[in-house]
Formats: C-alpha cells, sequence, structure tokens
C-alpha cells in the first residue's frame, strides 16, 4: 500500500492550494498541466529562472504566482 | 525614394506601425489582423495562467514570438514597482528586454501619470530594460524621459480607446522637433487618417489596438492601416505643398482660344 504523502499549504495566483511536499517548480508546473516554456513563475516576488525550475523546490507557505502573455494594448 | 527603417534602441524594423493584441474575437483574428498590418512589434500584456483551465489558447501558439517582436506593457501597473515586478517575469517569459511602460491613472481617461512614469522610467532603465514610453503629450515631460535614457517617446494622441484621433497637433509637432529618439503616437487613432496625420507631422510610427481590434473588420482595417501608415510616411518625406488661401489653377491660363 502506497504511504499517503505529506502535504504543504502555499499560496498560487492568489488560491491556497495543497500540494505534496518536496514538489519542485517543474513538477509543480507539470502536475497543472502547464507547458513551462509558455509560462514565467515568481516564487515569494523573486523571479525563478526557467533554467532553474527542476531544482528550485516550493516550500510550505510560499507564494507563488504563474503568469503568461495575453492580448493587450 | 529609399525611406530609413525605423530604429528603435538599435534595432530596426520595416514597418511604422505597431499593434495591439487585446481586445480580438479571438487570438486567430488577431494573428490575421497582425499578417495584414505588416507589423513586426505587438504588444502584449502579462497576466495569472487560469489554473482551472490549463489548455486555454495561448497569444504564443498564435502570434509566434520568434517572428514578431512582443512588446510587453505595464497595463494595469499604478506604480513603479508594479512596472518592474510585470517586466522582470515578462522578461522572464520571452527574454526580452523592450518593454511599453504606461502608468496610468484615472480610469476615465486613462491619461498617464506622468511622475509615477517619470520614477518607474529610472527604476527600469536601472535594471537595463529598454523603455519606450507612453506619455502625455507635453514636450516638457517628453524631454525628460529622453534625457533619462527611454528608447521610443509614446505621446497619446486622444485618449486609449476613445477613436477620436489626434487632437493636439501643435505638441505632438513639438515633440517631434525635439526628439532624437522615435516619437510614436500611442493611443486615439480611430480609423486610416488619424494614421496617416500622425506620420505626416512627422512621428517615427504609430501604435494603436481599439481601432483595429473593434473595426467591423479588424483584419481589412488592419490592411488599411499598413496602407495609411505607408501614405502619411510617404506625405511627410516628399514635403506637402504650402496652404494657400485662394484658387491657384492647375492648367495653363496662356494659350487659351
Amino acid at each position: 500500500m502506497q504511504q499517503k504523502r505529506d502535504t504543504m499549504k502555499i499560496t498560487m495566483n492568489g488560491e491556497v492550494r495543497d500540494l505534496e511536499n518536496e514538489t519542485s517548480v517543474l513538477q509543480m508546473l507539470t502536475s497543472l498541466e502547464l507547458n513551462p516554456a509558455k509560462v514565467a513563475v515568481e516564487r515569494n516576488l523573486e523571479i525563478v529562472p526557467r533554467s532553474l525550475f527542476a531544482e528550485t523546490m516550493v516550500k510550505e507557505g510560499d507564494r507563488i504566482e504563474i503568469v503568461r502573455f495575453i492580448g493587450g494594448g | 525614394m529609399q525611406d530609413k527603417p525605423l530604429v528603435i534602441a538599435g534595432r530596426e524594423y520595416a514597418s511604422r506601425l505597431i499593434i495591439g493584441t487585446g481586445k480580438y474575437k479571438d487570438y486567430q483574428q488577431n494573428a490575421d489582423a497582425l499578417a495584414a498590418s505588416g507589423a513586426d512589434i505587438v504588444t502584449v500584456a502579462m497576466r495569472r495562467v487560469n489554473l482551472s483551465d490549463p489548455n486555454e489558447p495561448m497569444l504564443v501558439d498564435f502570434i509566434d514570438p520568434t517572428k514578431t517582436v512582443y512588446l510587453p506593457n505595464t497595463a494595469g501597473c499604478f506604480t513603479g514597482e508594479d512596472a518592474v515586478r510585470t517586466l522582470r517575469l515578462a522578461r522572464e517569459a520571452g527574454g526580452w528586454d523592450l518593454v511599453k511602460l504606461e502608468v496610468l491613472s484615472d480610469p476615465k481617461h486613462l491619461y498617464p501619470d506622468m511622475v509615477e512614469t517619470l520614477r518607474s522610467a529610472k527604476m527600469l532603465i536601472d535594471e537595463g530594460f529598454k523603455v519606450m514610453v507612453y506619455c502625455s503629450d507635453d514636450p516638457v515631460f517628453a524631454r525628460k524621459l529622453e534625457d533619462m535614457g527611454c528608447v521610443a517617446i509614446m505621446p497619446l494622441g486622444a485618449p486609449i480607446g476613445s477613436g477620436l484621433g489626434l487632437q493636439n497637433l501643435v505638441n505632438i509637432r513639438l515633440i517631434v522637433e525635439q526628439s532624437s529618439v522615435p516619437v510614436i503616437v500611442d493611443a486615439g487613432v480611430g480609423t486610416a487618417s488619424d494614421a496617416s496625420i500622425a506620420m505626416e507631422l512627422g512621428c517615427d510610427g504609430v501604435l494603436m489596438n481599439t481601432a483595429i481590434a473593434e473595426a467591423k473588420d479588424p483584419v481589412r482595417m488592419a490592411r488599411a492601416m499598413k496602407h495609411a501608415v505607408i501614405a502619411g510616411r510617404e506625405a511627410y518625406l516628399a514635403g506637402r505643398m504650402p496652404k494657400k488661401r485662394y484658387a491657384d489653377p492647375s492648367s495653363p491660363l496662356a494659350g487659351l482660344i
């Protein structure tokens, strides 16, 4: 039987969400079905460079923003 | 007869028309309008992804950022800190440092807050951004922004989305005469003749969104704008005839039977 993993609470785009412990930014995007090449990520007001998505771990209480380009004037 | 290309921050652009990507029916229509306009640069906004719909259409799937220059804007930002934060994300998402700064004030007129615009421009330039700045049509502020290092001065022709056409030709012309960086009229154009008027004044380019997106046929209006910008530019370079108060016949009077 698979052991139930612990989760942590984070705020993602203004919504409080549960996320599995030991999740990288890349894993977080993959679980959201988002293409990492088409978004930018901010963690606690700091940019997470795309090259560091795989090694940057999300931590309890993090404030994450995931943004993309949309139409604008 | 060859015109010089538009040069912004050291890069050449064949088209003097910049178009927005907001308010279209969908991204496909937007892409079709872009193709018809011949524009090399599009303005874009940066917003949160919709977490409940990961498969929503993405702008980058319709307008290829490797072929068209994305000019991220700071729409919705009211302070320099907001603008820097937004454009850092845009730079990470796309890798560009050419940006459009717009710090607005009252939603009723969307006039730029020039005090905050000046402060924001300084912050962005200090971070290495190349700033094209939406500004009031005040030549004094325009000069300050150029002296600070902005790479293009973009005075409004009329309030954003109003389609009223250029309201203060005198000020736009003063800004054109004093500037050594490109002057691009941003906002206020309603139809093709407005774009031609801006170019006839000697502006280096025109930026528009609503005039195309809210036309009954946006793709056709995009094509009209392409021609209008070229026509206005050519007329400016050709040098118009002087205005006279009385008629002057085009056919010779000598040799009448």
